[in-house]
């Protein structure tokens, strides 16, 4: 403790020195810098070069495979009777272009009542370039990275709690075209609200910043990154959720239901009618044998 | 015939004494002195009833009933049918904390936290289910035979009106949980109602005790769930039954069997055994049901909030029908003096189910009217045998499974990747269209059939085998049909014999409707042979039968 008051002593009697100032700017500039550069994984100039340089890839994936209906700058394309044919990409941001790309309906495959899902065309690394480009054309919603869309790293009851809230969320906002399990439903004229059982966390968190399609944008004003999550945590927890009452039967409401009636209940219950009418009581198995 | 008497002086040495009575005698003697059941036992117990699994179904319909009581009890055990708010707090992770009302806590209470419950809930809804739809083909059965006639009329009415009774009866127990589902059914059964011209609004007060949705539906709709609907349905499933009893079971025609008598079984042990047995087969299909397959999961649903909807909404199946007519009906609208008609709803939903049910409940009158027929009937009709009656039940089916289908659009567009709007404008012409061609299709098979009965009576049925004669010409061996089979297809009225006398010709020379509708009743029928005939092509087909086979002509047989 002496040793220590000493030396903060001494070196207290050069704090109005001339150079001190100086020293105490290059020790505060060293230790700042030292410590964003230990921190940031990349420079500010670099990351901007990086996304530049991304961008440039991307823009040249854009002109081989996207230019045909969204234009060369994607500026989007309308046919000379008025028809889209591909919209404008401006503002749609990287998110809109990870959940088009990344769940193969871009590029689609042809015009039709709803673009379909299929397997990706391109590898992660090429939608993070054609992103970057779409991104570049003017602000828009990011991709969300995995902190926005995860429960982990929350304690049991508050993933508990998420998920109640979401699932209330949930059934506001999103069962009427969704339905009650997330198994889809019609839409207009041959278009249908996709099952959500089956998609990616990180493209539902995109489907509700974009607005995909017939789908409406749920922007963070109007449900928080918060709820978004609790969405995403109630479906997730559906997914794992034990049948308790059984067979689900579709998970499609009273209309498998009732086939289910009709068909495995009546019909069993008519074939066994059926069994009892033709067991007479004056019938032997073995014929001749009757006594 | 001679009597040995010489044995009956060797077994009849002493007089007859009374033994003592067994332990069983001994009670049934006991209780016969006191409540004299001897009497009715020796009449009821040793009641004949005919053999025909088609005879069953109205028994599926009895014992679904009987196991819808046993779980009901067991359900109202816990449920609470009040709509005051609660928070959940019970076993369902994904609700806890939610605000409720009572009747959804104690559903969700039945289903994870009392034993059994779900297994229980489970079966009262899949009976639920089993008991409408066989109360519906054993009324298509008795339809098809004819064996609403004369005269079996009134028990056809009872019948019909149970169908609609336990109709109501599965809607008011489909929206007790007031979950997401059936808070949508009620809501939406309020705005059928209040589509009712003048005085639609009053009643939906009256019902729901102010403005929807209000406290007091769920309580409502549980007295008359438990309480008034089962009450009426157990008394007409008695008088439905007393006059079975009453009539006397119909049957097939046969050997031995008239229109006077029964040819059957005893209720005991025959009967007490099969019944009894089938009543453990529904049950036990009714509890594998339960067990093994969800039905209406309540807690995906989540409670009832009337800002919510899913897609996926339907009623059950036995509503689906007047949901599918609402969904097909195109939106049309008037405004009187300042009220609003909705035809778009009154008509799908109220006006045509009600119209349909009262025209089959009709259905043997109207029968009656057209023919004039004032026998009674107790040898079932071959369908076939009613050509235009079996046409017009026919149609009547499709009439429905076109609305039947409406009520599922979504699900079909959704599983058949086809456009919701196509589906739907098909439907609408399809449920005028396809009655009429079902009607014509099904008449004209009845008529065909008719003509292959009188082929296989006249030239017997084809054997399968194929004879070379010397000549090299091949023909197909035709045997004669047993001479039951035979009396079966013959025992039926030649043309319009039993038919009530005709209106005649009106004033200005034109047929009455009722004559008009008679013709059309009875024309085409193909008659069965002459007895002439008969013996003729017996003759024919006995001397055929000794090698002399038919010669193989374009499928006509001859």
């Amino acid at each position: 403790m002496r040793l220590l008051n000493r030396s903060a002593g001494r070196l207290s009697r050069h704090r109005r020195g001339p150079i001190a100032g100086l020293v105490m700017l290059l020790v505060g500039l060293a230790l700042s810098g030292g410590l964003y550069a230990t921190f940031s994984p990349s420079s500010s100039a670099d990351e901007a070069q990086d996304q530049a340089a991304m961008a440039a890839k991307g823009r040249q994936l854009f002109l081989v495979s996207c230019a045909f209906c969204h234009g060369q700058n994607g500026e989007g394309l309308t046919a000379k009777d008025g028809q889209l044919i591909g919209p404008a990409l401006a503002g749609v941001g990287a998110a809109a272009v990870d959940f088009q790309v990344g769940t193969g309906r871009m590029p689609m495959v042809q015009p039709g009542a709803q673009v379909q899902k299929k397997r990706p065309n391109f590898s992660e690394t090429e939608i993070e370039q054609l992103a970057a480009y779409v991104a570049s054309l003017a602000p828009g919603p990011a991709i969300p990275t995995r902190e926005d869309y995860s429960t982990d790293g929350m304690s049991d009851q508050a993933k508990q709690e998420a998920i109640v809230r979401g699932g209330q969320i949930f059934l506001t906002n999103c069962t009427a075209c969704h339905n009650f399990t997330g198994e889809g439903g019609a839409m207009p004229r041959g278009g249908f609200a996709p099952k959500l059982l089956d998609t990616d966390p990180k493209h539902i968190y995109e489907a509700m910043l974009t607005g995909p399609q017939s789908m409406d944008t749920f922007s963070n004003g109007n449900i928080t990154p918060e709820m978004k999550r609790d969405v995403i945590a109630y479906i997730e927890s559906m997914k794992t959720q034990p049948g308790y009452g059984g067979f689900g039967l579709g998970n499609l409401g009273p209309v498998s239901e009732g086939l289910f009636a009709w068909i495995v209940g009546l019909g069993s219950l008519v074939a066994f009618a059926v069994w009892i009418a033709a067991h007479s009581a004056r019938t032997n198995k073995k014929k001749g044998t009757a006594k | 015939m001679s009597v040995d008497t010489s044995k009956v002086a060797a077994s009849n040495t002493s007089a007859a004494t009374a033994s003592k009575p067994t332990k069983v005698g001994a009670i049934a003697a006991w209780s016969d002195e006191r409540l004299g059941l001897a009497a009715m036992g020796k009449k009821n117990l040793r009641k004949i009833f005919p053999d025909h699994w088609s005879f069953m179904l109205g028994e599926i319909a009895l014992w679904s009933f009987v196991v819808l009581l046993i779980t009901g009890v067991f359900l109202t055990l816990w449920f609470q049918p009040s709509m005051a708010e609660t928070t959940y707090q019970g076993a369902y992770p994904n609700l806890r904390g939610v605000s409720m009302s009572q009747a959804y806590a104690s559903t969700l209470h039945i289903s994870f936290d009392v034993r059994g419950g779900l297994l229980l809930r489970q079966m009262h809804h899949w009976a639920a289910m089993l008991f409408v739809s066989a109360m519906m083909i054993h009324m298509l059965r008795v339809a098809f035979t004819g064996a609403y006639r004369k005269p079996r009329e009134l028990n056809w009415v009872i019948g019909s009106t149970l169908l609609i009774l336990g109709t109501i009866e599965g809607f008011t127990g489909y929206s007790l949980p007031d979950d997401l589902l059936s808070g949508t059914g009620v809501r939406a059964a309020a705005g059928f109602m209040q589509a009712i011209p003048i005085v639609g609004t009053y009643i939906t007060f009256f019902l729901f005790g102010g403005e929807f949705p209000g406290d007091s539906i769920i309580p409502r709709l549980y007295t008359i769930h438990v309480l008034l609907i089962p009450g009426i349905l157990l008394g007409l499933v008695a008088a439905h039954m007393l006059l079975l009893v009453y009539h006397k079971h119909t049957q097939w025609a046969g050997p031995g069997r008239k229109e006077t008598n029964v040819v059957g079984y005893p209720m005991l042990p025959v009967y007490a055994a099969k019944a009894g047995g089938f009543f453990f087969i529904t049950f036990g299909v009714a509890a594998l049901m339960g067990a093994l397959l969800s039905i209406n999961a309540v807690w995906k649903f989540g409670p009832y909030d009337p800002t919510k909807v899913t897609a996926g909404a339907q009623p059950d199946w036995y509503m689906g029908w007047p949901d599918g007519a609402l969904r097909i009906m195109p939106g049309w609208e008037s405004h009187f003096w300042g009220s609003t008609w909705s035809w778009n709803i009154f008509i799908p939903v109220i006006l045509m189910p009600m119209l349909s049910w009262l025209l089959v409940t009709i259905l043997p009158f109207l029968e009656n009217w057209i023919t004039g027929d004032q026998r009674e009937h107790h040898l079932l009709q071959r369908p076939r045998n009613a050509p235009t009656r079996t046409a017009f039940i026919v149609s009547l089916m499709t009439w429905y499974a076109m609305f039947w289908l409406a009520g599922g659009n979504d699900i079909i567009a959704t599983q058949l990747h086809s456009s919701i709007n196509n589906i739907t404008y098909a439907l609408r012409v399809l449920v005028f269209v396809g009655p009429a061609i079902a009607f014509f299709i099904t008449r004209r098979w009845c008529i065909a059939l008719q003509r292959h009965d009188n082929e296989v009576l006249l030239h017997g049925y084809e054997s399968g085998v194929i004879m070379r004669s010397a000549q090299g010409g091949y023909a197909e061996i035709h045997k004669p049909i047993s001479e039951s089979k035979a009396y079966a297809i013959t025992v039926r009225d030649r043309g319009t014999e039993g038919a009530g006398l005709a209106d005649g010709p009106k004033a200005n020379g034109k047929l009455t409707l009722r004559d008009k509708l008679r013709t059309l009743y009875y024309e085409d029928d193909v008659q069965k042979p002459t007895v002439d005939e008969y013996d003729e092509a017996q003759a024919h087909l006995a001397h055929a039968d000794h090698g002399d086979a038919h010669e193989l002509e374009g499928g006509h047989g001859h």
